[in-house]
């Protein structure tokens, strides 16, 4: 077996070997049970002290949500008011300027809501003060939005009847001190040893060994690009993100923080599996996510490592892969599992450019993030994933002929129906932009001259990209789009917008409204979870969804390039 | 709502300050042990830094070992690759023009083995590696501009090839700028 292969099989099964204990870890974190990092309770209540909160007060599932939306609208205005005025505030060595409002709003929502969207580029666009207070604080504080209410809906699943599911600042807290601060100071430091830079110094002018004049761009990087991974935020501090040798220098690095980008969507599932004391339920989960994610990988490493077949008759010998757009110290094989567990997870970080990929990479990519379960984001992926298991549970009760019941409460036509706004808003949120957006090009293919940087099925698939990268808060892109207009930055910013805060709104109201029904023992009518069988229902689900709402509008992008490229 | 807001505003400063300014501050200081002290690890060469050991630049001197094609022509105050599509005729195009001038360039190379990672710009416009491969195909033409025997050149090249880590995971390379310093200590570039 070649090198590459080995390479991504070692870093998956480490990467489930990390997970699992880590799952337990957060289990007992959040139900309060002792554990290693019991020394920063006196920091916790020294934060709740200084931030005048009261952590003990038990919140019904509206006062999560309305705890969580002020503090993020609290985010939002300060992260406006710094971008705006990046300019003329200290901490920005290579002069960059403020931003224009629209870019602005683009930006500060985008590393809101955990997508990290990136219309401009970091050398450029962005002052040391907005890369630490904006960027890197929104990275931390997103990610730890995102777990909290994912933990409340592991606390609204138990099998009590009760209005109250814990506290939104103690979790969010929590999620900071006991995990994303202390993973991203190891991982920092790793990325410090291996050369990557912290520094507040600009950049370094330099003439180079054949005599270039360039200068290379440098910054706080390494505490930056740690939480950028772990938090799954995945917006890079420079341009070129991940690809960037500074920002990840070595084959090490890489696994590095592909592994930290991975480990806390799974080890989510697996403390669902603790918490609730439901090992098997949370089994099923990870496979079900698992199948569909290597059904993804799979073809992205075989398309990849086989490279672009118009390349071969000009005259190019590809033993490595497709090389476009790719490094030569990761290799094609460690670009297509980056690239896909950045689109199953909605990290949205890369290591090589996704637009160059071969058209079926390209449409597993997007398909990672149309389902946006399979895994998913810091908390959200499970969030996501719950809504798809309510659909399932319904339509599996109705087709043997029983009350659909999830752990032993039942659902009723409310939560079905939020279920289903919440599944078909992210179709409707993807598909209605890409037509809005494509309608508007075909209108004036001049004037929008600027917009696509590929022609034909590659330009329609670079808008399609846009917007569902935007619609799962995943932030990669189909990187030739000239995104930074008026049109792209308003567009997006309100598809992210909604399609962040509605996918948590919708399952914690679930969760709160099961929570508060009584429960009922699981006895010989209850469809189980926890089956394969299950599983296997949830899937047909997912895959079924997905398809009837996507089918068409791949057949138009990266299928129809596909078959006239092979 | 409205009573939430005070406690919200107050606990975000009090995690500005933990997220943004220690955290931070403690990998500032961390970074002072580590190579090149968190500035970037620099490459100096008589005395005169001439570049950073993990960035790439351009080679595109014939009598020195060339790097790949960059979107942003290796100026790294910026980063980028070129985002074309597999099956853009354009940029297909501009490959075909890449081979055609490597291959005049390169006479011993046969036309159906040009090294895919010369003809094609990197993810970052950065890349600092070539494949083995990439620096062997380029031996000869650097050894006749060197007048050296193309053994030591092909020797030269063995030295500079990073095997893959732990010999099993990931890509063997060459780094460019470390393999073209030291041609330079074997044979000083010819004047022009």
């Amino acid at each position: 077996m070649n090198s590459d292969l080995l390479g991504i099989l070692v870093l998956y099964f480490l990467t489930l070997a990390l997970a699992w204990p880590l799952g337990r870890y957060l289990a007992r974190v959040f139900k309060g049970e002792k554990n290693a990092l019991d020394f920063l309770t006196p920091l916790e209540k020294g934060i709740f002290r200084l931030a005048g909160l009261d952590a003990r007060r038990e919140m019904s599932w509206q006062q999560h949500m309305v705890a969580l939306l002020t503090i993020n609208l609290v985010w939002f205005l300060l992260a406006m008011l710094v971008l705006c005025t990046q300019g003329s505030l200290p901490l920005n060595p290579d002069a960059n300027p403020s931003m224009s409002p629209d870019l602005a709003f683009n930006t500060a929502i985008s590393f809101l809501v955990n997508c990290n969207l990136q219309h401009y580029s970091g050398e450029s666009g962005l002052s040391y003060l907005s890369q630490l207070v904006v960027i890197t604080f929104l990275q931390f504080v997103s990610a730890a939005t995102g777990i909290a209410a994912a933990v409340v809906v592991f606390n609204a699943l138990q099998t009590r009847a009760t209005d109250k599911l814990g506290n939104f600042y103690q979790y969010f807290v929590r999620s900071l001190t006991r995990l994303l601060l202390p993973g991203s100071l190891g991982l920092a430091l790793l990325l410090v040893f291996s050369g990557t830079p912290m520094t507040l110094q600009g950049k370094q002018p330099l003439v180079t060994l054949q005599g270039d004049s360039v200068a290379v761009a440098r910054g706080p990087v390494a505490a930056m690009v740690a939480i950028k991974e772990l938090g799954t935020n995945g917006g890079g501090f420079f341009g070129a993100n991940s690809a960037h040798p500074l920002e990840n220098p070595t084959y090490l690095t890489n696994a590095a923080e592909n592994l930290a980008l991975c480990i806390i969507p799974v080890a989510m599932v697996f403390a669902l599996g603790f918490y609730l004391n439901r090992r098997r339920l949370a089994l099923m989960i990870f496979g079900v996510m698992t199948v569909g994610f290597v059904a993804l990988l799979a073809p992205t490493v075989y398309y990849e490592l086989q490279g672009n077949p118009a390349l071969s008759p000009l005259g190019v010998e590809q033993p490595l892969g497709a090389m476009e757009g790719k490094e030569v110290r990761f290799g094609a094989a460690a670009s297509a599992y980056w690239s896909i567990t950045n689109t199953v997870i909605s990290c949205g970080s890369v290591n090589s450019m996704h637009d160059s990929f071969m058209p079926l990479s390209g449409l597993s990519q997007l398909l990672g993030m149309m389902t946006n379960a399979f895994y998913g984001g810091c908390g959200v992926g499970l969030l996501n994933f719950f809504a798809y298991l309510i659909i399932a549970v319904f339509i599996a009760g109705l087709m043997v002929g029983r009350t659909p019941e999830f752990l032993g409460k039942k659902i009723e036509a409310r939560e079905m129906k939020i279920a289903v706004i919440v599944t078909l808003l992210h179709p409707l949120l993807i598909l209605a932009g890409t037509a809005l957006a494509t309608h508007t090009y075909v209108g004036n293919p001049t004037e929008y001259a600027g917009w696509l940087a590929n022609p034909g099925f590659h330009g329609f698939s670079e808008m399609l990209y846009e917007f569902t990268s935007s619609a799962a808060n995943n932030g990669s892109g189909f990187e030739g789009l000239g995104d930074n207009t008026p049109f792209w930055n308003c567009t997006t910013g309100v598809v992210l917008l909604l399609s962040r805060f509605l996918p948590i709104i919708g399952p914690v109201a679930i969760a709160g409204l099961l929570a508060r029904k009584k429960y009922v023992p699981e006895g010989a009518g209850t469809l189980p979870a926890d089956t394969a069988t299950f599983g296997v229902m949830v899937l047909a689900v997912i895959v079924i969804i997905a398809a009837l709402a996507f089918f068409p509008a791949l057949a138009l992008g990266p299928l129809a390039e596909h078959f006239s490229l092979y | 709502m409205k009573t939430q807001l005070l406690p919200a505003f107050r606990l975000t400063l009090v995690l500005l300050v933990l997220c943004a300014v220690l955290y931070p501050a403690l990998i500032w200081a961390g970074a002072h042990l580590a190579p090149g002290g968190g500035q970037g690890v620099t490459v100096r060469h008589h005395g005169r830094v001439v570049g950073f050991a993990n960035v790439g630049q351009k080679f595109d001197r014939p009598e020195y070992f060339n790097s790949r094609p960059s979107a942003v022509d290796y100026n790294a105050s910026g980063s980028a690759g070129s985002n074309k599509g597999p099956s853009n005729p354009e940029y297909l195009a501009e490959v075909h023009t890449r081979v055609e001038a490597f291959l005049q360039q390169n006479p011993t190379v046969k036309a159906g083995n040009v090294p895919a990672e010369l003809v094609t710009a990197s993810g970052s416009g950065l890349d600092p590696h070539l494949s083995p491969a990439g620096a062997y195909a380029q031996v000869a033409r650097v050894a006749r501009l060197r007048r050296l025997p193309v053994v030591r050149v092909r020797a030269l090249v063995a030295a500079h090839v990073e095997e893959p880590i732990f010999v099993f995971f990931g890509p063997a390379k060459v780094n460019v700028l470390a393999l073209n310093l030291a041609l330079d200590d074997l044979a000083p570039l010819p004047r022009r």
